[in-house]
């Protein structure tokens, strides 16, 4: 009897645990995803204040740089978003190469980020970029990545 | 004529793996054939080596009429990039996985010990397979010898931000680790054949999960720092796929490195230990099928391809196929467990195991959430360190409050009351830890908890090594010096955790950042110091030239220390790389990135600061759970010597 009650708490104590892990991970999974949009989406897909992603292709000669604070556009072949950020530029940040920012939006006001991804690699598109570009019939590559 | 004769060994190696897999999984109850496997899983180990050595002298060579060569290396670049340029690459770094797959297998065919015959052949054929596997998936779907028509003059050379020393090391320590997991696989797969799995069979088991969580800890450790001190891979932890994908395995390995004692001491939880085996090499194979197939957008990312990521997803089914498919036939012929109390050593390992292996599931379904979330129409996501954070730091955190109760319980049945009081002291200085940060921090609840739970592991590691020494009689160093090396890496390698846990949550939490524009002779006060840049010169480098910013850091100790970050501009790629100048104190890091030249101000820089409280402690940590395991496998080689 005693070993029966031991073995009922401890299955008590592990689905006890395993439903809060299971709770955390649903409720963390609704709060913290972050979607990709491009910039032809970003108006109709995004909520205001929504943290997003937003990935394209640096517009040529749209890169400034006034003291610490960098902006320049991204587009998707159809909409320009222009882009303001604090953060330190990735060393593989390119005119006309693929970026992806991640930032809030705020409709009417320039796309505030606080993140721009980097990669390892020159030749490396970042998926949701080349998404976009395909959908737009922008996309000039081989293979898809 | 090296590429081909390459090729022909690493062909000659895949014949020799069927053979050695045919061998020993059809016919493991004779000993001719046993030890015909073993010596086919030795030439496996030699053919496979050959073609590697090959590899190599292609690279030191600079053949560009090699594909692999030509498009990762370049005649100018140092010899430590050539030699590491054979794996720093797809096609090589699976031909090394083949290598170190091979070269586990013929090791453990080399050392038998007192496994019974069945097991071990059958061990060794399901390792012939799995390398076999991954010869077949190198051979033909990432060929590192295939040759270049026309071979081009000089090589494009190694991605720039590779050109650092860690590519030497950080690649092959993961590949030990992940491939390492093969091994236990085999393991659980021979024994599932056997219908056996017994104490001998987990002491087989352990020296190769301590060889696989010792190779992870270090390389993962190691990958951190170099993301660390790397400008824009976000930093030592990022929960970034490619990471994760290294940390489910070590999580899992981390797991069987704990059942399998039980298993071994008690002959209890064989079953769990298998499924643990079968898992781990799993979550291995689908690490490397997240890095390989760019299905995930990482930080860490290289150009992929999709048709390489099918086939290792089809890998990954046929060995988790199998390994579950036997294990729902077979495992319940495994013995009976033996009981023990709830509370016991055996129940706080059961604890730590259930922990673990909720994390690795946690980790799991945050990675490839968005992959199921795209396959069914919902666009693309992606799942970021807030969904990390929130969910696994919680877990680990129940872990850690169990952690040092468990070497203070006996096995069988334990006395919680004892343990607690010994445990005391360590308890008190956890909570006055608690309640300072609270203080200090005016009431930021998750770092204060966080730094708690290291002080506690830490002051609780230390307090198992002092009742250790209580026991017996006689004098203090005496015992000191007998004092059995399981106790001493069990206690690193729990003092470590504690120690990497302080370190994490001191950066997490208080890392301070700022960024500025300085003109040479310009300075700034920040994080208790001032930082002026002295000036800004061009140097010159074996295959690059840099912009190098030298400045001055006066300590508020009023000692001046001298600083510097680069930016680098190598020949062959058109993109700079960073070179962040780090000067580490007690408190921590004070680590500098030089930026761009400000363009309406002549002469000034965008200079980028950023002081990273306690940040060593982190790889302190890590060094101290590597050592753990080290002298883990010390103790148990030692062991194995004692008695034959």
């Amino acid at each position: 009897m005693r070993r029966r009650n031991q073995r009922l708490m401890i299955i008590g104590v592990a689905g006890a645990v395993l439903a809060l892990a299971a709770a955390l991970t649903f409720a963390g999974l609704r709060d913290s995803v972050v979607y990709f949009v491009a910039p032809s989406e970003l108006a109709t897909k995004a909520q205001p204040g929504q943290r997003v992603r937003l990935g394209g292709l640096v517009v040529e000669g749209t890169v400034r740089r006034e003291g610490t604070i960098t902006t320049f556009a991204v587009t998707d072949g159809a909409v320009e978003v222009l882009v303001r950020t604090h953060d330190e530029l990735p060393d593989l940040f390119r005119e006309g190469q693929g970026v992806v920012c991640e930032g809030q939006y705020v409709p009417g006001q320039a796309f505030e980020a606080d993140r721009v991804l980097a990669k390892h690699d020159e030749n490396y598109m970042p998926r949701e970029v080349a998404e976009a570009l395909k959908q737009r019939g922008e996309w000039k590559g081989g293979a898809t990545p | 004529m090296i590429a081909e004769i390459g090729a022909f060994a690493a062909a000659l190696a895949l014949a020799l793996s069927l053979g050695q897999g045919a061998l020993g999984v059809f016919y493991p109850q004779s000993e001719t054939r046993a030890a015909a496997a073993a010596a086919f899983a030795q030439a496996t180990a030699l053919c496979s080596a050959l073609a590697f050595a090959l590899l190599i002298t292609l690279f030191l060579q600079s053949d560009f009429s090699v594909a692999v060569v030509a498009s990762h290396s370049h005649i100018d670049k140092p010899l430590l990039y050539k030699i590491a340029g054979a794996w720093a690459n797809h096609e090589g770094s699976m031909l090394l996985w083949c290598l170190v797959s091979a070269s586990f297998g013929a090791i453990f065919a080399s050392v038998r010990g007192r496994q019974s015959l069945g097991l071990w052949a059958r061990t060794i054929g399901v390792q012939g397979f799995v390398t076999a596997g991954a010869l077949i998936y190198t051979l033909f779907l990432s060929n590192p010898f295939a040759r270049l028509d026309p071979a081009p003059w000089i090589g494009s050379g190694l991605n720039p931000l590779l050109q650092d020393p860690a590519v030497a090391v950080h690649p092959p320590l993961l590949y030990v680790g992940y491939v390492g997991m093969s091994v236990p696989f085999s393991l659980a797969l021979a024994a599932l054949l056997e219908g056996k799995a017994d104490q001998a069979w987990a002491r087989a088991l352990r020296p190769w999960t301590l060889v696989a969580w010792t190779s992870l800890t270090l390389g993962i450790g190691l990958g951190s720092y170099w993301a660390y001190y790397e400008l824009g891979w976000g930093g030592w932890w990022f929960w970034d796929p490619v990471e994760n994908a290294s940390f489910m395995p070590w999580l899992v390995a981390a797991a069987l490195v704990h059942s399998a004692i039980v298993t071994e001491r008690r002959g209890s939880l064989a079953s769990w230990t298998i499924l643990l085996a079968i898992m781990g090499f799993g979550l291995a194979l689908l690490g490397t099928f997240l890095v390989r197939s760019g299905v995930l957008t990482s930080v860490h990312a290289f150009a992929v391809d999709p048709q390489r990521g099918i086939a290792v997803l089809v890998m990954l089914s046929v060995a988790l196929g199998v390994g579950f498919g036997l294990y729902a036939w077979r495992a319940s012929k495994l013995g009976q467990p033996s009981g023990f109390a709830a509370v016991s050593r055996e129940s706080m390992l059961v604890w730590n195991n259930f922990g673990l292996a909720v994390a690795a599931g946690v980790v799991l379904i945050g990675t490839i959430y968005p992959l199921l979330v795209d396959a069914f129409g919902g666009g693309l996501i992606s799942v970021g360190p807030p969904f990390f954070n929130a969910t696994v730091s919680p877990l680990l955190a129940l872990l850690f409050v169990l952690l040092p109760l468990g070497p203070m319980l006996t096995w069988r049945k334990g006395d919680l009351r004892a343990a607690l009081k010994k445990l005391a002291p360590a308890a008190i200085l956890a909570v006055l830890t608690l309640i300072i940060a609270l203080v200090a921090t005016q009431w930021r609840a998750v770092p204060a908890i966080g730094l708690m739970l290291g002080v506690w592991l830490i002051a609780g590691g230390l307090i198992y090594i002092w009742t250790r020494l209580q026991r017996g009689a006689g004098k203090f160093s005496a015992k000191l010096a007998l004092l059995p090396l399981a106790v001493w890496s069990m206690s690193l390698a729990h003092i470590g955790a504690g120690v990497l846990t302080l370190g994490a949550v001191a950066e997490t939490g208080f890392r301070t950042e700022r960024a500025v524009a300085l003109a040479p002779g310009e300075g700034v006060a920040f994080a208790g110091r001032r930082i002026t840049l002295l000036e800004v010169g061009s140097i010159e480098g074996p295959n690059y030239t840099a912009t190098r910013a030298n400045f001055r850091v006066d300590q508020s100790s009023g000692a001046a220390q001298p600083l510097s970050a680069e930016r680098r501009y190598f020949t062959t790629s058109p993109m700079p790389t960073t070179e962040v100048g780090i000067l580490s104190s007690i408190d921590g890091d004070l680590y500098v990135a030089l930026g761009e030249q400000v363009r309406e101000t002549q002469g000034a820089w965008t200079v980028r600061l950023y002081h990273n409280p306690l940040v060593h402690l982190i790889f302190i940590g890590v060094i101290l759970m590597t050592l753990g395991g080290g002298l883990s496998l010390v103790a148990l080689a030692r062991k194995r010597k004692a008695a034959p």
